[in-house]
């Protein structure tokens, strides 16, 4: 289908709105505290990185980093290892309750967090994990075990059944197979779904936030905390937001063409 | 046809078990508080279905459900034909592809939090691109609450539109260039080309589109957290959270999550309807 010419002006337009908060953030990250409050500067007057600086020396700064990218590592892990034979299973078999089971994982990925919240502390306590990575990766599995199997029974339903069968017949068990031959086929696949969990558990903040409250306190919550605290440093929030866009910078390029897929559950 | 073989439940065992920890265990609680009266003394009482007749005549909950209902049709209107339109335009191939998608996928890889953020530090009178220039005909997030509506929808609209955008991008690669050779000898208008060819084609990205928004517009709770701090607008999770007593609490939770069970059935019967087998075909992409 040809194009009006003038069509780029569209996408055009529409990048310049995307852009505009993001620079007022990035900006915002370059400048002092005197210059924000007191005077509206379009662009920095001087590129200090005394903000990055605060952010890096500063031990609270980087243990909150730290936290929120080992239970998002943790999560992404134990996400993709129980939805690879889950998947498996769906994209191979019909077994009894497999619609409802199916069903039912949808329904999680689209459960209210606030709806889980409510019992959370007494749940993770009496088993001894209030307040630890594990408890945030944990219940971050909520909606990203729905969303890894559902990618993943996408891809793995692009791989003829026929190689299944011939493996079997080459005398390969289940395991074997499965890591050796399967999984090196839809690489891909576990790529995009690994890279999507990291994602939705990167940027989530409700659960994240009512899991960890003292010993491991995430990125998002110390945000939250000084954003809307008194006498607000915005020169350091700006730059510890401009951090928090990097995960998704660095990696947004390898997966640019399975974007729609993974953020409709693999359905497209 | 796939084969029957009920040992694949061993193969779904261990998703079963984190899962069912990390939502079933939960939600029994939430069942559990629902019925009872908390004392003081942490005793426990049996109340019935006092909760759930209290939420449903709150005004409060009723207020906040329009409210979101209101939302999310807002939503919808703006970001869907938005996002269509912003497809058709995108080019469809050379260095403009690459481009056009990565950028546009940025703010869905913001954390909520931080998209709440960046609209705030945007936002404000006294230090925002935003609040500057718009302050001079009378903007004030923080004020009024008609422009906070508007800033949260912006918000929103900055927030998502890409998703629909580039679902709707996927649909449109997918038309074979043999449908728009024959429109062409046909002479048909661009507006039947639209009508006839593509929106077809589209219409099963975009029921998507259409239902993954309405979900998540309905669940929001961060991205206005951070730009209003729990004030006005109050949607429904924000009212969950600041209801104080546990057993109303967990009975609109309840009644909460059954809104949503019922949206995701239509969401499943509608993705899967077009599949082959019982469980969906990954589709091509």
């Amino acid at each position: 289908m040809k194009q009006s010419r003038f069509a780029w002006i569209v996408p055009a337009l529409y990048i310049l709105f995307l852009m505009a908060p993001l620079y007022w953030l990035v900006a915002m990250s370059f400048k002092t505290n005197v210059e924000i409050t007191t005077r509206f500067t379009l662009v920095p007057e001087t590129f200090n990185l005394n903000n990055y600086m605060k952010v890096f020396t500063d031990e609270r700064w980087r243990s909150v980093f730290a936290n929120s990218l080992i239970y998002v590592g943790l999560n992404t892990v134990i996400s993709v290892a129980v939805a690879l034979p889950a998947a498996y299973a769906f994209s191979r078999y019909r077994f009894f309750g497999d619609k409802h089971l199916f069903f039912w994982l949808l329904t999680n990925r689209m459960a209210p967090a606030a709806v889980f919240t409510l019992p959370f502390f007494q749940l993770y306590s009496a088993f001894g994990l209030f307040d630890t990575h594990i408890a945030v990766a944990l219940a971050h599995c909520l909606f990203n075990v729905p969303l890894a199997v559902w990618i993943l029974e996408g891809f793995m339903s692009g791989v003829p059944r026929e190689i299944d069968e011939t493996a079997y017949i080459d005398g390969h068990s289940f395991p074997s197979f499965f890591i050796r031959i399967f999984m090196p086929l839809i690489a891909s696949g576990i790529g995009v779904a690994a890279f999507f969990c990291f994602m939705f558990s990167w940027v989530e903040y409700l659960i994240a936030d009512s899991l960890a409250r003292s010993a491991v306190i995430p990125i998002t919550t110390r945000l939250q905390a000084l954003s809307q605290a008194s006498g607000t440093d915005w020169g350091v929030l700006a730059a510890a937001g401009t951090l928090t866009l990097i995960p998704g910078a660095i990696v947004i390029w390898f997966v640019r063409n399975y974007i729609a897929k993974g953020f409709a559950l693999g359905r497209v | 046809m796939k084969p029957v073989n009920h040992g694949a439940w061993f193969l779904v065992l261990p998703m079963l078990i984190i899962v069912a920890f990390t939502a079933v265990i939960p939600l029994m609680t939430v069942v559990n508080y629902s019925v009872q009266y908390v004392a003081t003394n942490a005793q426990f009482h049996w109340v019935g279905d006092l909760w759930f007749r209290e939420v449903l005549h709150s005004e409060k909950f009723w207020n906040a459900l329009w409210r979101n209902l209101v939302f999310s049709g807002c939503i919808l209107a703006i970001e869907i034909p938005l996002g269509v339109l912003i497809a058709l335009n995108m080019p469809r191939k050379g260095w403009g592809v690459p481009v056009c998608l990565v950028l546009m996928a940025l703010p869905l890889l913001v954390p909520w939090y931080v998209v709440g953020m960046i609209w705030q530090m945007f936002g404000r009178v006294d230090i925002g691109l935003m609040g500057v220039m718009l302050r001079d005909i009378g903007y004030n997030y923080e004020g009024d609450p008609i422009d906070a509506w508007f800033t949260l929808i912006l918000m929103d609209v900055w927030h998502w539109t890409s998703l629909v955008a580039l679902l709707a991008y996927a649909g449109l690669v997918s038309i074979p260039d043999a449908y728009y050779q024959a429109a062409r000898i046909d002479g048909a208008s661009k507006w039947s080309v639209f009508r006839y060819i593509q929106l077809p084609k589209m219409a099963r990205v975009l029921t998507i589109a259409v239902l993954l928004r309405f979900m998540d517009s309905f669940m929001i709770f961060t991205e206005p957290f951070a730009v209003i701090a729990g004030g006005d607008p109050v949607f429904l999770s924000t009212e969950l959270k600041q209801t104080v007593e546990l057993g109303q609490k967990a009975a609109m939770s309840l009644i909460y999550f059954l809104i949503i069970l019922l949206m995701s059935w239509i969401f499943y019967t509608v993705m899967t309807r077009d599949d082959g087998e019982p469980i969906g075909q990954g589709g091509a992409s």
